[in-house]
């Protein structure tokens, strides 16, 4: 036998209570059907079966009485109506504002086309379209160097007009700040690399070697692409993040309003800062990296730093330091284009916003390596 | 349960900015009742929209108490908040990366209880009952219009039915008509649905044509709240300035033309 707490949760839950009259089935439909109600998932799980142990063929000719209904909003309406097929029944009792509510529903009750498959056709349009989205970006990119170009020599003309407050913020914020974090990098990694050359130079007797190795890896690769690396991470996206909720607050065409060139105040300075401060930080990341690697070679090897400092002119080409240096600007100046190409890229909605984020650093970091991979085929011969 | 819907005692909001201090509200006081219409009025600054944030939750009282349906304004945050309170943002606040109908579906699909179908049915019909064609359903938010934004808002906020709704500057941004039809539904839905609905607003049209009550927000506190014809016979400078200027008069043929029946 049902306890009165089992009656009275019943009673406080939406349900139907059929019963037999002279005159057909009747279903008093009971509770409150609203949205609170419904959405608690033992009171649905409830209704649901109830719904379904109704007599399908008596469904429609019973009488619906909504009449003592506790409350009915439109979600409850929507149950009932689907219940009854989206028709109304032939026998239905209701008072005014429920007769209203559920007019809306029945009123505005449609079933919206599923979107179609797509088919062999559309899949291979979407890929043409993929085509021409990568050749769309290689366009925009280039006409981004030649803005950046005009813009430059726009620059040498008229010096005083030029977004040097701009230049100078961008100089702290992408330069001094990641000082940090690139000597941290770069010293850890010339530890590491250090050790390992270690085992394997000594089973040849060739301690002396390391110095060579780490000075020619270390200046003329590693130090540069690291650099590269972190602060495509860092200001890559950052430059991204901060055009691309320019463009969703309207602030770039607030902008353009006012007669001011994106390329020319927000791509040019970042251009500028970055080719300044990357050579600086590869520098400064190759030094961190060469102390790590003296002291590991000094604790190891017993390399005294006094040796390594005197064998490492011999060992390196001075043309190397300009190598890394030349390439480091490139760098920069690329990681800033391809920041600032995808934040210009940018479609008002957050979705956009995040996806033109990863894109740029991974793009930024991928477009790094490969033009490292150039110079090093192309100087292939220089300073070693 | 008690006809008070929102019940705010003795409330006092002080930010901090620094070391300066910036009193907002005061020993605030203010009851709304089930049923209601009640419109938030008062200048730039007056801590109208604070007030609302307050009653939702999303910024806690210095001091003083804010009951909304009978528990505290603090809790209103946790699962399934939207049977509740339904919120039109001055700005809509879409999600931009769902569609229109995934977002007004969101509170409902959230509880993870009904079946897709139903979700999507009960989307569609508030979607139309808000004015906006089946058609609008696919689109992203960035490719509608002001007026449609703050549809499909009102749809999201009503997608639970709640019992309170609260309007942030509803029709502010809108074109005459749009904000007209906008009025209209408001009415409709206030009148069909036995909603309690608070409002902030500066539209003096909107104002008379939709309030049952007005509540001034002037000198840190409600000067006075009562039905649109003692809230303009009540001495202020700040109400003479708001209702009486010459915009004010415009908007008070209407108050001739449609007399109040609550």
């Amino acid at each position: 036998m049902p306890s009165p707490e089992d009656d009275a949760a019943r009673e406080s839950a939406p349900h139907i209570d059929p019963q037999d009259t002279p005159d057909g089935a009747c279903y008093l439909v009971l509770g409150p059907w609203t949205a609170a109600e419904l959405t608690a998932q033992p009171a649905w799980q409830a209704l649901t079966l109830q719904l379904n142990a109704l007599d399908a063929g008596a469904a429609g000719t019973a009488l619906w009485d909504l009449r003592q209904i506790g409350q009915l909003d439109h979600l409850g309406a929507q149950v009932l109506w689907d219940h009854w097929g989206r028709q109304w029944p032939d026998k239905l009792e209701v008072l005014p504002p429920q007769r209203a509510v559920l007019d809306r529903v029945a009123q505005f009750s449609a079933d919206r086309p599923e979107a179609p498959v797509p088919g062999l056709r559309e899949n291979f349009l979407s890929l043409g379209e993929g085509v021409l989205k990568v050749v769309d970006h290689g366009a925009d990119l280039l006409a981004l160097v030649g803005r950046l170009l005009l813009n430059l020599i726009k620059l040498v003309k008229n010096p005083r007009e030029g977004p040097w407050r701009d230049l100078s913020g961008h100089l702290y914020h992408i330069g001094a700040t990641a000082l940090p974090i690139t000597a941290l990098v770069g010293f850890l990694i010339g530890v590491v690399l250090a050790y390992l050359i270690s085992q394997q130079l000594r089973q040849f007797g060739a301690d002396a070697f390391i110095v060579n190795i780490l000075g020619i890896s270390l200046i003329r690769e590693l130090g540069p692409v690291l650099a590269a690396i972190l602060i495509a991470g860092r200001s890559g996206s950052a430059i991204t993040a901060q055009i691309g909720v320019m463009r969703v607050t309207e602030e770039l065409d607030a902008m353009r309003v006012m007669g001011i060139a994106h390329s020319y105040r927000l791509v040019m300075p970042r251009a500028m800062a970055l080719a300044i401060v990357m050579p600086l930080i590869s520098v400064w990341t190759t030094i961190a990296a060469l102390l790590g690697g003296m002291l590991a070679a000094d604790l190891v090897m017993g390399v005294t730093p006094s040796f390594f400092i005197d064998a490492l002119p011999e060992a390196v080409d001075a043309a190397n330091l300009t190598l890394a240096t030349a390439k480091s600007v490139v760098f920069g100046v690329l990681i800033a284009l391809i920041g600032c190409h995808f934040g210009l890229r940018v479609k008002p909605n957050t979705e956009s916003l995040g996806q033109g984020t990863t894109a740029s650093v991974v793009t930024s970091i991928t477009v790094v390596i490969l033009v490292d991979a150039l110079f090093a085929v192309l100087f292939k011969s220089i300073g070693v | 349960m008690s006809d008070t819907i929102v019940d705010i005692r003795d409330l006092s909001t002080v930010f901090k900015n620094g070391k300066k201090e910036a009193v907002i509200h005061q020993d605030l006081n203010l009851r709304i009742e089930r049923g209601e219409f009640m419109s938030l009025v008062g200048g730039s600054g007056s801590g109208k929209t604070v007030l609302l944030r307050e009653m939702l939750g999303l910024e806690a009282p210095t001091r003083g108490e804010i009951t909304v349906l009978g528990k505290p304004a603090a809790e209103l945050g946790k699962r399934g908040a939207a049977r509740r309170v339904g919120m039109l943002f001055q700005h809509g606040a879409l999600f931009s990366a769902f569609t229109v109908l995934e977002n007004i579906a969101f509170p409902l699909r959230e509880l993870k209880t009904l079946p897709d179908s139903l979700i999507r049915e009960a989307a569609m019909v508030k979607l139309q009952m808000v004015g906006l064609a089946p058609e609008h359903a696919d689109k992203m938010p960035a490719d509608l219009s002001g007026g449609m934004v703050k549809r499909v808002s009102l749809a999201r906020a009503l997608i639970m039915d709640p019992p309170l709704l609260l309007l942030d500057e509803p029709t502010a941004g809108l074109d005459p008509e749009s904000s007209d039809s906008f009025c209209a539904l408001l009415r409709s839905l206030h009148r069909d649905m036995e909603l309690t609905v608070v409002m902030v607003t500066h539209d003096l049209d909107t104002l008379f044509e939709l309030s049952t009550r007005i509540s001034v927000l002037a000198d840190k506190q409600v000067i006075v709240s009562g039905p649109p014809r003692d809230v303009i016979a009540f001495p202020h400078p700040f109400i003479r300035h708001f209702f009486l200027g010459e915009r004010g008069q415009r908007a008070m043929e209407l108050l001739r033309e449609y007399p109040f029946t609550v």
